[in-house]
């Protein structure tokens, strides 16, 4: 796969859907109104849920705790306006089951001063004692899978971390978050990394930027502190660059085994908006209760970047940026992996980087005519699967037989099958179908 | 002379391969109870695993090894369970007839819809956006991937996307208990008569802008049932079929119809207090 065209690194495979990030990628980031009502669901993250730790009629302080980590794979929750505890009860979680959350009536004349913690002093805390402020932070991936940091950050025993990575790419089409906060909180980001370097070991970092954020990449490289070991390195663009896996390939050449994780190949991978907000929050010792998304796509009036309070409900958000008369549909994230929306009653979590809404003209779909073995989808799988195998097999219900002999469980779901598919086969959705099927007989088979 | 050592080579060969299969024969020889083949035979061959074993002929060697009365084969009938146990000469057992029971009743004339789902027609995926078009969270998205699955028929979706247990079918091999995205199946024995319609988890009135036959957590049931047969738990009523059942007090002043009877010839029961639903077309789209 030798081009000399290449000028940046990248992965093999993959495809190279249309950016759309011009019309938010130069707008700045905006505080977003407090909704009259905010909800709060115990769980944002993979994991177990938060315990609340507040009273219905409490009173709370913008930033407090209001629920606490249940286990390890659990983080804090924080109060993202002071105001008072409406209820603690049911809502709708983007899982599509009710979920219990926490619901806030933020204070009108409040002038919602955010509470100060306990800061976790950079030289003062050990490894350990930053994964905690971590955990009490309530930080996850921003990046959308919203995995629980501390945890993605405890090394195995048995691996050194030779390299941090941090996850610049930001290849989703539409989404601009990552690219606003190198844009703006660079110092922020450099904090976080010094945090991050003395939690895994690692002796160096390496920022990944997609090339078509070069301009930021460089502002970036300008900026990084003497005594800070941070490289910055741009990556060509393509879809799913951002990936870890992919990213891991593309900057270091290592491949990342089937059904492992980063630390494999001693790398640890953070998003950047991740490791900014932990360079933000730490030295205060704050929670995060407010993160930045994109509010995009054709069908939305105001588009933007807004720094948005956790817990604001959707429907209020699209209000506030204003719909088009057309809008037919809206995702949570982008069109590629995010997730088409039965409902706006769902409030934006911590693992919401944004939302895109379409108009009927844009979601239209054909109808799915048979697989012609064509191999466009093999030819853009980036794990280099057989989507095409495993679309027949989802089809007939082999689904045991894709998970033993096709790597079902390794495909992270990045839609560049369905992408390609000129048969408009729904790929990626046969998929997850057959994983959760999969998952589900072999939790009860154990 | 060529010809000759060629006959005796290949009938010195001969000779020492038949005596090698003889010696094997007798050496290696596995005692079968030649029962098994007969019962395996008067077994109905579905393989469905119902009954716990992996199949048809583990459950017959299990049978003719006494472990399990031939009764706990849920797909034969009481023919088929008679003739092998005379043929054995042992108890039928028991013959609890076990079905698969759906704790939903939120058909397209009652229950909204809160979006349209355009893609794979297919429950399983369905739930994996978001959970699906349904405006209950917890109720039956009518794709029909139980009525595919079902090797024996038994399941049929109606005329409002909801599916119907055809119980004379029903062998409960648990299949469409599995594939349910919502977990709305259960195998219960038929004698469970009482039976809670509805997995909603919701409290009050508001449930009923999903769902017109959606359980609104009113406790008259749990009220009304003998001695604690039925309590709330999260804001459902739960049977408990440990304790005798066997009344239709409990429903008759649900005011939905979530928690119903269903009897042997009338099928289902609802309160006299239930309200009454005439629609037949679909209920138009919740509000969003």
């Amino acid at each position: 796969m030798f081009s000399l065209r290449r000028q940046h690194p990248s992965f093999a495979h993959g495809i190279h859907p249309p950016e759309a990030k011009d019309d938010t990628k130069d707008l700045p980031i905006k505080q977003f109104p407090f909704a009259p009502v905010m909800i709060v669901p115990l769980q944002q993250h993979i994991g177990k849920p938060a315990l609340a730790v507040v009273r219905e009629g409490q009173e709370v302080e913008r930033g407090q705790l209001i629920a606490a980590p249940d286990g390890f794979v659990s983080v804090a929750m924080h109060a993202p306006a002071s105001g008072v505890i409406q209820r603690i009860g049911l809502a709708p979680a983007i899982n599509g089951k009710m979920g219990p959350a926490i619901y806030i009536k933020p204070f009108a004349g409040s002038s919602q001063e955010v509470a100060e913690g306990t800061p976790c002093d950079l030289d003062a805390a050990s490894a350990d004692e930053i994964l905690l402020a971590i955990q009490g932070a309530g930080i996850v991936g921003l990046g959308g899978a919203a995995f629980p940091t501390h945890v993605k950050l405890k090394v195995p025993e048995d691996r050194t971390i030779d390299t941090l990575v941090i996850n610049g790419v930001e290849c989703e089409p539409y989404l601009t978050t990552d690219h606003r906060v190198m844009v703006e909180q660079p110092q922020d980001i450099f904090t976080g990394i010094r945090y991050l370097l003395k939690v895994t070991g690692a002796p160096r970092a390496i920022i990944g930027v997609e090339a078509n954020k070069a301009e930021v990449a460089a502002a970036l490289r300008d900026a990084v502190p003497a005594d800070l070991p941070v490289s910055v390195a741009v990556v060509a663009v393509k879809y799913p660059q951002g990936a870890e896996k992919m990213l891991i390939r593309a900057l270091l050449g290592r491949e990342v085994p089937s059904g492992g994780l980063p630390s494999d190949v001693d790398v640890v991978t953070v998003n950047v908006a991740t490791t900014a907000e932990i360079g933000r929050l730490l030295p205060h010792g704050r929670g995060i209760q407010e993160r930045v998304i994109t509010i995009g796509g054709p069908a939305i009036r105001k588009k933007g970047n807004y720094r948005i309070p956790i817990g604001t409900p959707l429907r209020f958000a699209l209000e506030y940026a204003g719909m088009e008369e057309n809008l037919s549909r809206v995702f949570l994230g982008g069109p590629m992996m995010g997730q088409a929306l039965p409902s706006l009653d769902i409030p934006i979590t911590k693992g919401t980087s944004g939302f895109t809404a379409f108009t009927t003209a844009q979601t239209s779909a054909p109808g799915e005519y048979p697989c012609i073995h064509c191999a466009y989808c093999v030819d853009a799988c980036p794990l280099f699967l057989n989507p095409s195998q495993l679309g027949l097999l989802a089809k007939s219900g082999q689904y045991e037989r894709m998970a033993d002999e096709f790597h079902l469980l390794d495909c992270f779901e990045c839609g560049s099958c369905s992408y390609v598919c000129p048969a408009h086969i729904p790929l990626v959705q046969r998929f997850r179908a057959a994983k959760t099927v999969v998952r589900k007989r072999r939790a009860a088979a154990s | 002379m060529e010809l000759l050592t060629a006959v005796a080579a290949i009938g010195g060969l001969t000779f020492l391969l038949a005596s090698l299969l003889i010696v094997a024969n007798r050496r290696l020889y596995v005692e079968e109870d030649l029962r098994i083949d007969v019962v395996e035979e008067m077994l109905p061959h579905a393989n469905c695993g119902a009954c716990g074993y992996p199949g048809c002929r583990p459950f017959a060697e299990a049978v003719v090894a006494g472990l399990v009365p031939p009764g706990k084969c849920s797909v034969s009938n009481a023919e088929g369970h008679r003739a092998i146990a005379d043929y054995l000469g042992i108890a039928v057992g028991e013959q609890v007839k076990i079905v698969a029971r759906l704790a939903c009743a939120g058909g397209s004339n009652v229950a909204r819809q809160r979006a349209h789902y355009s893609g794979s027609a297919s429950c399983v995926a369905a739930a994996q956006v978001a959970g699906g078009g349904k405006a209950c969270f917890w109720g039956c998205l009518g794709h029909g991937d139980c009525e595919r699955v079902c090797d024996f028929d038994a399941i049929r979706m109606d005329s409002h996307d909801l599916p119907v247990v055809d119980t004379t079918k029903c062998t409960a091999c648990g299949d469409c208990v599995e594939i349910c995205p919502k977990d709305l199946f259960s195998l219960h024995p038929e004698n469970h008569r009482l039976w809670v319609a509805c997995k909603n988890q919701e409290e009050g009135d508001g449930v009923l802008a999903a769902c017109e036959v959606a359980c609104t957590a009113c406790g008259r049931c749990a009220m009304d049932a003998p001695g604690g047969l039925i309590v709330m738990r999260d804001n459902l009523p739960v049977v408990d079929y440990s304790r005798p059942h066997a009344t239709a007090e409990p429903i008759q002043r649900c005011p939905t119809g979530a928690i119903v009877w269903l009897d042997a010839q009338a099928g289902v029961v609802k309160g006299a207090a239930s309200k009454k639903i005439l629609r037949h077309g679909a209920l138009p789209d919740a509000p969003t």
